[in-house]
């Protein structure tokens, strides 16, 4: 058997998992591995400028790959930087793994140098965390971490690294283990057959029936047979954020994104359904509003491979735990099997009644910013339109990235997602800064495809030292930067809450020059601010011309823009504001 | 509703930090907790008693056996259940007391498993409710100090959990 160090281990058990790129930047307690690295070609390192972005770039590759990410950080401060990261994978349980570098094993405990508690700092936003023991356990150790993180309900898993263990001095025979199974953790990976017929009964019962699907269903590979699923039955569908391109949003069958800034049709129709089919979503409190007023008629039918998920908001009447590409494909046989023999269980009467209430919600056309805005006599662009000048000039086909804010909730509003993995946001814990470094990441996981940053002037300012990274490594990724100088939403809340008291929110005389900004790292810098050059501006940003090149598109919106609809807080779904003055 | 969850636990470094970052990461309440390795020393045994209503003690069970080092929980109070304390109480014990409080540990079976001049430390076992009642018949003033382990239960009958 082959003699490697702890350290070489450790890479060429990521080669064998197939691993692609590490995201990552050295320290110290790293160096033996990063040595390791060096000395190999089969994974390739990319240097970012900070730990977080290591960990985003590794998040997002997850998350429109579908394999699991992989950091590398130093101990102490590489470690801890690395923890927004975590929690960001870990809210929104993309597989990733992270390896920190750890001070020396006999100096653990004795506050030396660089050494902080990443298992115990990282343990309440990790799927699960290691410490590596010895050089000997290293091929085990990473298997199981990525076995781990993939399996079940994917999240990230820490893999933290004494640097002794990795000491190139000390070798010992590799081998990486074929497979790997642990007798406490045994995910389910099918639904209950019973429960599935109990869930097929209530669908064909139901008056008004919708699909309300999330991540789980994009991390689940789940398209394919909730999309045959609702043509079969011709039901409604609304996704949640991270949701988004499960089901095409192009397909008149789709109602848009529910939830605090959801469609007007999504949420009226979820209020007023009496069955939810919820797969692969998990009724955060940002898509329920007050859940004793949740949808006061509806049974709910729950997928979720996480059965922690299921009836910890809304009780489920039909709770089915199984991932959802499984358990989705046997319901459907099993409806399929019940229609043969009884076709008529089909009530097209009632089916034909529920879409003529919602084509009725439909009308309100809350999301047409351009009916709304196209008899003002515009001066200043308005954000919304700057996504849908984005869905124009990418024909609908890009890899669109986002941070945290009014600009999210715009792209997701009005950016039609037609395929799964397409939209890449940090919905569960909300993090500022994902956007550039999530980019990056796609990027490198899909070198041809069209990849757009949308992001706003301060979420972008949080990582924007990785203009640096994307100038090493040729990253040619669009930014789309929804400036209104100010941090948007939180403008948004001071002005309906708290009478326009805007603190801690503006900064307008400080901001940075930002097409000499990219300049400066060498990109290229673009600035609109009239709205009738914004679709050149973003036909120019999307250039054969521009095809290699980052480009940092700087539009300077409308300041005084809220994102609507907006749920009245301590409401139900359909109590909205659908606009300042306008009350659902 | 009192709660005694039972969990079978991977005797790894870290695991019981799992479980009990648990608890206080989700605002679950822990009233007691005890853990020791049982007759398989890859396994330890950790009882713990907590507060909540049947959607709360649905919650903690599922979370916990999310952990990964988690490889079986039970709530013993949904089932007849076998449950017991121990607690060690030195008490102030002079003149006319010493009698009193051999008397009262008679009464509750407890036992003198220590005795000075002026001290003596009963050692008692039960469910916990009885080892309350022993503090509040030996009266507050001549307790010195209190060590309780916490509870530890097992299903009546057959019923075990094993891997």
């Amino acid at each position: 058997m082959e003699l490697l160090s702890g350290g070489e281990a450790l890479i060429r058990a990521l080669q064998d998992e197939g691993v692609e790129y590490i995201f990552g930047y050295p320290g110290g307690a790293a160096l033996h591995i990063y040595d390791a690295i060096f000395q190999q070609q089969a994974v390739e390192h990319v240097l970012v400028r900070h730990e977080q972005a290591a960990t985003h770039m590794a998040d997002a590759y997850a998350r429109v790959t579908g394999k699991p990410g992989v950091a590398l950080v130093t101990s102490g401060p590489g470690a801890t930087n690395a923890v927004t990261g975590l929690a960001t994978a870990f809210m929104d349980s993309i597989p990733m793994v992270v390896i920190s570098g750890q001070v020396q094993s006999d100096l653990i405990g004795t506050d030396s140098f660089q050494e902080t508690d990443m298992v115990g700092i990282s343990r309440p936003v990790v799927k699960h965390s290691f410490m590596v023991k010895s050089a000997e356990e290293m091929a085990e150790v990473v298997k199981k971490a990525f076995y781990i993180a993939s399996s079940g309900r994917p999240g990230p898993v820490v893999i933290d690294v004494p640097k002794d263990t990795t000491d190139p001095n000390y070798r010992v025979p590799y081998a990486y283990p074929e497979s790997v199974s642990l007798r406490s953790y045994n995910p389910a990976t099918r639904g209950h057959p019973r429960q599935i017929r109990k869930a097929v009964d209530l669908l064909l019962a139901a008056k008004r029936p919708i699909i309300y699907s999330g991540g789980g269903v994009i991390q689940g590979n789940a398209s394919e047979p909730l999309i045959a699923l609702a043509k079969r039955l011709h039901l409604p569908v609304t996704n949640t954020l991270m949701g988004l391109g499960a089901y095409p949003s192009t397909d008149p069958q789709f109602l848009g994104m529910l939830g605090m800034h959801g469609s007007y049709p999504a949420n009226m129709a979820m209020h007023h359904s009496d069955l939810i089919f919820a797969v692969g979503a998990r009724f955060d409190d940002r898509v329920t509003n007050d859940p004793s007023k949740f949808c006061p008629d509806a049974k709910v039918i729950h997928i979720d491979v996480d059965p922690a998920s299921i009836s910890k908001i809304i009780p489920a009447e039909v709770p089915i735990v199984g991932p959802a590409l499984p358990v989705l494909t046997e319901l459907l046989a099993t409806l399929e099997e019940r229609l043969k023999e009884a076709p008529e269980l089909v009530d097209e009467g009632a089916r034909s009644a529920w879409w003529s209430q919602i084509e009725g919600w439909r009308s309100h056309s809350d999301f047409d910013h351009d009916q709304r805005h196209r008899n003002e006599a515009e001066s200043i662009i308005k954000p919304q339109t700057v996504v849908q000048a984005l869905y124009r000039a990418t024909g609908g086909d890009a890899y669109i990235t986002s941070d945290v804010g009014q600009h999210q909730m715009f792209a997701a509003q009005y950016y039609r997602f037609d395929a799964p993995r397409r939209w890449v946001n940090s919905g569960g814990l909300g993090t500022m800064g994902y956007g550039l470094p999530a980019a990056m990441g796609v990027k490198l996981a899909f070198p041809e495809a069209v990849v757009a940053c949308v992001t706003g002037e301060g979420s972008i300012q949080m990582n924007i030292q990785e203009l640096s990274t994307c100038r090493q490594y040729g990253l040619p990724v669009k930014i789309i930067n929804l400036n209104n100088q100010a941090l948007g939403m939180v403008r948004q809340w001071q002005d309906m809450q708290y009478a326009g008291r805007h603190s801690g929110s503006v900064y307008q005389d400080s901001l940075p020059d930002f097409v000499a900004l990219a300049e400066s790292y060498g990109h290229v810098g673009m600035r609109v601010t009239d709205p009738a050059k914004l679709d050149d501006a973003m036909a120019e940003v999307f250039s054969p011309a521009l095809k290699d090149r980052l480009v940092f598109l700087d539009v300077a919106v409308d300041q005084n823009e809220h994102v609507y609809p907006m749920w009245v807080r301590g409401g139900s779904l359909r109590d909205m504001m659908l606009s300042k003055t306008e009350r659902s | 509703m009192r709660r005694i969850i039972s969990v079978l636990l991977e005797n790894e470094a870290g695991a019981l930090s799992r479980v009990v970052g648990l608890f206080a990461q989700r605002n679950y309440n822990i009233e007691s907790l005890t853990v020791a390795p049982t007759e398989d020393a890859t396994l330890s045994r950790l009882t713990l008693t907590t507060l909540g209503d049947d959607k709360k003690i649905e919650q903690i069970t599922k979370q916990l056996n999310k952990l990964i080092e988690v490889v079986k929980v039970v709530d013993l109070t949904e089932g007849e259940h076998v449950e017991r304390e121990l607690m060690l109480v030195k008490l102030r014990a002079v003149g006319a007391q010493r009698a009193e409080i051999k008397r009262t540990a008679d009464i509750f079976r407890g036992q003198i498993v220590d005795a000075t001049e002026s001290a003596y430390t009963v050692q008692l076992v039960g469910v916990s409710s009885k080892l309350d009642a022993f503090l509040r018949a030996v009266g507050e003033l001549s307790i010195l100090e209190v060590v309780r382990s916490g509870v530890s239960g097992l299903a009546r009958g057959e019923k075990v959990v094993s891997v």
